[in-house]
């Protein structure tokens, strides 16, 4: 892709502006459509173009394949342990209601926050990790043959 | 549209315009899901979909070859057994609701219930995000699993053992081994 000046060009702009959306469905899911599997997706969507355009190498300077796998669990293990925290702090599994006693509707605010954000972590890790194992295969198609 | 792409797709060999009209299937049925005012739905479409999906495809198109080989069977029974299971669906479709009926057993169910109880509840506007991560914590919560197992299971299936079975036999298999891994 060395020869696409416009793509790259292009890319160094849009890459910044997609993980600003990406947050942005991520925090707002509450109040508009979007939520955890659409942010991790279109985080990971930006990783990718990065990678498309720049090549593999330049992206995993940016977010080495071991901090994405780190991604993968952590997600679950945000999600999994929220319904810890609420199970120690006296409420049923997953019962947001644990954050906030006295203002239950609260406590499902910050428990849906926090579940959410694992999703999202867990996809974008995964989205970007599935990308970095297709992609570090050597292609046997060449440039041109597209 | 749906119905016309779909066919492109099925008579088209060229891989690389299938996997483009996929993704253009994709965004159509997007837009299907935002006229059913199904716009978190229709989101994950486009995104995941259009956009994912296509460049994964692309991915593995990279990988393997661009034109699908001519199929060495006859089609006739394929043909027939996904024109009686059309048939069957289409004979299905006349006793659906029509469209946006109030009376729909998807509106009538428990529907109106969620509707009435997470305002109070949850306080949160978006009722989709508020079944999806409190009323729904636990079917979110799998699906989260198995998001994870994809990921773990394409570790290990393309990236990580691979790898190590190649240092052991590279003597064996010389001139295929496939160079850099994600490690």
């Amino acid at each position: 892709m060395r020869h696409h000046l416009i793509l790259r060009v292009v890319t160094k702009l849009l890459a910044g502006t997609i993980v600003l959306f990406a947050l942005y469905v991520q925090f707002h899911g509450d109040y508009s459509p979007g939520g955890g599997f659409q942010a991790g997706v279109i985080m990971a969507v930006a990783f990718i173009l990065y990678g498309i355009v720049f090549g593999l190498p330049k992206v995993q300077q940016v977010l080495p394949p071991w901090f994405v796998h780190k991604m993968v669990a952590l997600g679950v293990l945000i999600y999994a342990g929220t319904g810890i925290v609420s199970l120690l702090l006296g409420y049923a599994y997953l019962d947001y209601g644990a954050f906030s006693p006295h203002h239950p509707s609260h406590g499902q605010h910050w428990g849906i926050l926090a579940v959410e954000l694992g999703v999202g972590i867990t996809v974008t890790g995964v989205m970007v990790t599935i990308y970095y194992a297709f992609a570090a295969r050597p292609a046997r198609l060449s440039d041109e043959e597209w | 549209m749906l119905v016309v792409t779909a066919l492109a797709i099925v008579r088209l060999r060229n891989l690389f315009a299938v996997t483009m009209l996929a993704g253009v299937f994709s965004l159509l049925s997007a837009l299907l899901f935002v006229v059913l005012d199904a716009v978190d739905v229709a989101f994950t479409e486009a995104a995941v979909g259009a956009g994912i999906s296509t460049v994964l495809v692309l991915g593995t198109l990279a990988l393997t070859s661009r034109v699908e080989k001519p199929s060495s069977h006859t089609p006739v029974l394929p043909l027939f057994v996904v024109t009686v299971t059309g048939a069957a669906l289409l004979y299905g479709t006349l006793d659906m609701p029509s469209f946006g009926d109030a009376n729909a057993p998807a509106m009538t169910h428990v529907a109106p219930d969620y509707l009435k109880r997470s305002p109070e509840e949850i306080g949160v506007p978006n009722v989709v995000t508020a079944i999806l991560a409190s009323y729904r914590g636990y079917d979110t919560l799998g699906e989260t699993a198995v998001v994870f197992t994809a990921g773990i299971g394409v570790l290990l299936l393309i990236s990580g053992l691979r790898r190590r079975r190649e240092d052991e036999d590279e003597e064996t298999e010389d001139g295929k081994n496939d160079e850099g891994g994600v490690y």
